[in-house]
């Protein structure tokens, strides 16, 4: 059996970490490389690090840490942010990720998800999607941050996302995001339902038993998390043990 | 020890660059013959659908070149299914160093088990044969991320089950090969890779 992952979340600004509590109140954490590799010595079974940075100075900085990252770290790891066109894609691929998230972006542009799993595999395609319940109880899928509501609706974009070629779908829920009161575990075992690709569940991580409740009735291939693995709420091999204790096959 | 990457279009060749630089050991990326051919190990790597690099290795010559070669090759992920005789993927045919076929996931056989393709993640390998897997575990986990599959057969040298068992490597005469990242696959995939250049040639 494939082993359910556990992905520590580290957010980027200016090469350094960052870890935005509901997006805002941005703290600093640490350099990311070592960051990283203390994570995967762990037992993280993936990384994902996320630019958001806006500078064009900053993007740059941002491709060197890739490089510096994929130099030092013996793992998987994907990133994000910034990402619009092929290019930027393969400037990310070049200097050495795995994967590339990509989600206002794509929102704004669904051929871009056509366009890089056709030149780069569908493997490499994380389609992320930030989205919020409404009043009228509808999944609406929001951009920048969850700041900006927009037309689509999390299943129906989720599917067609799949349906363009992304290889995951990395689900947030900006509802349960920064509240520590578990995952949106409901909506992530309809999305695993309805799709065949693999489903990264984040937002809500507070504790451990939220991650046993994400994998069972959330369905959820991987756990991502940021501030509860930062800030040592939660290590990496005491969750692990957990896990395995719930019968929850893990690395 | 002279270590040569084949270098073709796509694919995260760099990793595997970067984990061998972790061992000590500084590889070339080339897709020149003459380079290739003098080389003590040749790592095939891959990332990327089947029939399009497929096409390139054959405009390019590489798929006779590769075939041909005596020390050994290591091919990982594509480049694997690529040493195989046909893959489904884009109804292309392969090298044909290993006479076995590349089949895809079937999505429905995986739905009735809640498995997802494509198989992305650290999964077990077990049933180990040959020197590169020294040192490695029966059971140990490495990291996957394919949708098509090679059958279980007389080649291969690791298992692996999702959805079915099937071949997580294979082996025959000097060419060796892994569905699976060893690039990516921590501690015992750095093992592998080591196991790989330290082969009794």
């Amino acid at each position: 059996m494939v082993a359910k992952r556990i992905i520590p979340c580290l957010d980027i600004k200016n090469g350094e970490t960052v870890k935005g509590v509901n997006f805002v109140n941005i703290q600093s954490v640490g350099d990311p490389v070592e960051l990283g590799a203390f994570y995967a010595e762990q037992g993280a079974d993936e990384l994902v690090f996320l630019d958001i940075t806006a500078t064009h100075e900053g993007r740059k900085t941002f491709v060197e840490l890739v490089e510096r990252i994929a130099r030092h770290i013996n793992i998987p790891f994907t990133v994000g942010g910034g990402i619009s066109e092929i290019s930027d894609a393969e400037k990310l691929l070049n200097a050495g990720a795995d994967k590339v998230s990509i989600n206002s972006s794509a929102v704004r542009n669904p051929q871009l998800i056509d366009d890089l799993a056709r030149n780069f595999g569908s493997q490499f395609v994380v389609v992320a999607i930030d989205a919020r319940m409404n009043d009228e109880n509808l999944w609406q899928v929001t951009v920048n941050g969850g700041r900006i509501p927009t037309e689509k609706e999390l299943f129906s974009w989720a599917k067609e996302a799949e349906n363009r070629g992304a290889g995951e779908i990395l689900f947030t829920s900006m509802n349960h995001d920064g509240t520590k009161n578990g995952f949106a575990n409901r909506e992530l075992a309809r999305m695993s339902d309805e799709l065949s690709i693999p489903i990264i569940a984040s937002g809500g991580a507070g504790n451990m038993d939220h991650f046993v409740d994400v994998f069972t009735e959330g369905k959820a291939d991987a756990g991502l998390a940021a501030s509860i693995f930062h800030y040592k709420e939660v290590a990496i091999p005491e969750l692990k043990n957990y896990l395995k204790q719930q019968n929850i096959n893990v690395r | 020890m002279n270590v040569v990457i084949i270098k073709y279009k796509g694919g995260n060749i760099r990793s595997v660059d970067f984990a061998l630089k972790r061992l000590g050991v500084d590889a070339e990326i080339t897709s020149d013959p003459d380079k290739i051919k003098a080389a003590d190990r040749v790592i095939f790597p891959g990332v990327g659908e089947a029939s399009s690099t497929m096409n390139y290795l054959k405009v390019t010559g590489l798929d006779q070149l590769i075939k041909e070669l005596k020390q050994p090759v290591l091919g990982i992920c594509l480049g694997m299914q690529l040493m195989c005789r046909h893959s489904e993927e884009g109804d292309v045919d392969c090298l044909g160093i290993f006479d076995v076929p590349v089949k895809r996931f079937d999505a429905s056989k995986a739905k009735e088990q809640s498995l997802k393709v494509p198989h992305m993640g650290w999964n077990r390998i077990l049933d180990l044969k040959t020197d590169l897997f020294k040192e490695v575990k029966e059971q140990d986990y490495v990291y996957f991320v394919h949708s098509y599959y090679v059958p279980a057969s007389e080649f291969a040298a690791a298992t692996c089950h999702y959805v079915q068992p099937y071949s997580a490597a294979l082996h025959y005469k000097n060419f060796y090969a892994t569905q699976f990242h060893p690039e990516k696959s921590g501690d015992v995939g750095e093992q592998i890779l080591k196991n790989f250049i330290n082969l009794n040639y």
